[in-house]
């Protein structure tokens, strides 16, 4: 690699670019990648704040204003809306139910894939990746009709427990690498000086994975959150705010829709926020 | 309190056969040093006994107890580990008083016996400190009297002051040699430096390849090792070999001097150590390659042949790097091996 760079550098009739000129290069292709990924994401995010938060008037108006007029106008409307704030508490349920789940079920998953070897051990770690390639929509026909078999179809349970099975494998791998962190020798002080496994466990693993365990249930609940299709097909009476919006603000007017989205968006944005840390750390990213 | 026996203790790690029926009687009060590279099964033998790695076939004794069924918290032992392992989310008492609050005693006297702990290894100041507040040093005093707290039956260090630096390590060797002693703990401590186990054993168990070699006082493992490995492996420098072949029975030449050895054999090695060797006027021909004044003495190092030759001369004497030295061994420290390594005790013509 470094002897590349240096035969790069040097001066000759086929390359004339010096090692200073191609690193300078490097950095603007990189600069402006970056600014052009940002923008990609941010600019949507930025003007649906800024009309959430912008009477109707502004919203249809153009050009538009760099600035929200902070007038909560449109969001006020939102929540007085019929049924808004019943598919808030629902979504608010479905995703503290599946928080719990998929850290109960995932957590044991990550801590045995972290501390113990087993036959199929690789194999276990893709197939948890690959239940996220089966097409949701090709699920949803045998799981309805399994839901309605077993009465839990149209309940807050039933859905928590398909978004589940959503969360899950984010939750057994974030879990993974978290207990990976932990040493090992640190579990095994606590055996030798009088601990059984689930002591160890309860006075060493877990106060030092207890911010990472926060994040990957913060995850969950963000996938929760932020899950419509699920949401929309299985549930009719007991909809979700991702999916009671997709309904009815179809044929609401722009006002109302920006407003929903930044219902929509905030809270999720601010978890991701808050727990951004570990999921770099899951990516294997060091980022202290 | 307690004296450990160990019998056949085999392993296997898939196909490598990490320990070949290993034998050890670790009497009561006795600093035992388990001597030897990595990967030689010392670690392995060590985490047998706490209860960390279970073993293929073999037992584990304490007094008549047997504990090699017994899980790691009901042993009753305690263990320092090599990175320390001290509970980050801890202050230093908690983690020295962690032993006795899993045995439930009572939180006034776990206060005291933690102080009483603390002021053996100088950390009273540091009690309410964490672990990311201290300096390796401190540490690995945390690890050390949080195994001293629980008075256990047997102590078990895994190379414990391998990652301190070098001038801390002999500082904290000579504190935990004298903490020890006074404690007066059976102790099994496992290390790979030759210098640390010559310098804390009451005996030493040199271990090569899923076996103990040797296990005897420090001295006579210097002394008498059994075999080249544990020649080569003990004392630094290390001992020279040199081939000698025999001119009749029981007369060898080696480097151009001749020497009485054993009778009835043809070629055999010859072992000497470098600070048995004295300037003469003949003896072993060393031409002086290259001369090293370390202070103590001046380490006298020769290529000749490809083989490394080294003598350990009194700093007093002036050598010429290129000059040729005859070097009178001490006659009775010379050790023969044969041509597998084996010490020959035959008698010397």
């Amino acid at each position: 690699m470094t002897a590349a760079v240096t035969a790069r550098s040097m001066p000759g009739p086929g390359r004339p670019l010096s090692l200073q000129a191609y690193q300078a290069r490097l950095r603007r292709v990189l600069f402006w990648g970056a600014l052009a990924a940002c923008v990609w994401v941010l600019l949507p995010l930025y003007l649906l704040l800024v009309n959430a938060w912008s009477s109707p008037d502004a919203v249809n108006a153009f050009p538009k204003r760099p600035w929200p007029e902070a007038d909560a106008g449109s969001l006020r409307f939102l929540l007085g809306f019929q049924g808004v704030l019943g598919a808030l508490w629902h979504s608010l349920a479905v995703a503290a139910m599946t928080m719990v789940g998929s850290v109960a079920i995932g957590a044991p998953a990550g801590y045995a894939l972290a501390r113990f070897e087993f036959a199929g051990k690789g194999a276990f770690r893709l197939l948890i990746m690959l239940t996220r390639a089966f097409p949701l929509p090709l699920l949803a026909l045998p799981l309805t009709v399994r839901f309605l078999q077993l009465g839990i179809d149209d309940t807050l349970f039933g859905l928590a427990l398909l978004h589940t099975m959503l969360a899950l494998p984010f939750a057994v791998l974030v879990t993974y690498s978290l207990f990976s962190g932990v040493p090992v020798e640190l579990e095994e002080a606590a055996w030798v000086f009088g601990c059984n496994r689930l002591q160890a466990f309860r006075h060493v693993v877990a106060p030092l994975a207890l911010p990472g365990l926060t994040a990957a249930a913060v995850f969950a609940f963000v996938i929760s959150w932020n899950e419509v299709f699920a949401a929309a097909v299985l549930m009719i009476e007991h909809r979700t705010l991702p999916a009671f919006l997709l309904q009815s603000l179809d044929t609401s007017p722009m006002p109302l829709k920006f407003a929903g989205g930044a219902l929509l968006v905030l809270p999720a944005a601010v978890f991701m926020f808050l727990i951004r840390r570990h999921l770099f750390a899951m990516w294997g990213i060091a980022s202290r | 309190m307690a004296r450990l026996t160990l019998s056949r203790i085999d392993k296997h790690f898939g196909a490598y056969h990490a320990l070949r029926g290993i034998d050890l009687d670790v009497v009561d009060q006795e600093f035992l040093v388990l001597l030897g590279a990595s990967g030689c099964g010392k670690s392995t033998l060590l985490r047998i006994v706490a209860g960390l790695e279970t073993a293929d076939a073999g037992t584990v004794h304490i007094d008549d107890e047997r504990i090699d069924t017994l899980q790691a918290r009901d042993r009753r032992l305690a263990m320092v580990f090599q990175n320390y392992a001290v509970f980050p989310h801890m202050t230093v008492a908690d983690n020295i008083g962690f032993g006795l609050r899993m045995q439930k005693w009572p939180t006034d006297q776990i206060r005291r016996k933690v102080e009483e702990v603390a002021a053996i290894v100088h950390l009273e100041a540091l009690l309410q400190r964490y672990s990311a507040q201290l300096s390796g040093g401190q540490r690995q005093r945390v690890a050390l009297a949080r195994a001293l707290a629980v008075e256990p039956r047997v102590m078990l260090m895994d190379e414990p002051l391998s990652n301190l630096d070098a001038l801390l390590r002999l500082q904290m060797r000579a504190e935990l040699k004298a903490i020890l002693a006074r404690s007066r703990t059976t102790t099994i401590y496992v290390t790979h430096d030759q210098v640390e186990a010559m310098s804390l054993a009451d005996r030493i168990a040199v271990m090569d390849r899923g076996v103990i070699v040797q296990c005897d006082t420090p001295l006579e493992v210097y002394r008498n090792p059994v075999n080249t490995f544990v020649a080569g492996f003990i004392g630094n420098p290390p001992m020279n070999f040199v081939q000698a072949q025999a001119v009749q029975d029981g007369a060898f030449e080696a480097l151009g001097m001749r020497l009485a050895g054993p009778r009835g054999h043809d070629r055999l090695t010859l072992g000497v150590r470098p600070e048995d060797l004295q300037p003469a006027p003949e003896g072993l021909r060393c031409p002086a390659d290259v001369v090293e004044a370390l202070g103590p003495h001046t380490l006298v190092t020769s290529l000749a042949g490809g083989q490394v030759f080294r003598a350990a001369l009194p700093s007093g004497r002036a050598v010429t790097p290129g000059a040729v030295l005859y070097l009178q061994p001490d006659m009775s420290r010379l050790r023969w091996f044969d041509a597998e390594g084996r010490r020959i005790d035959a008698p010397v013509a």
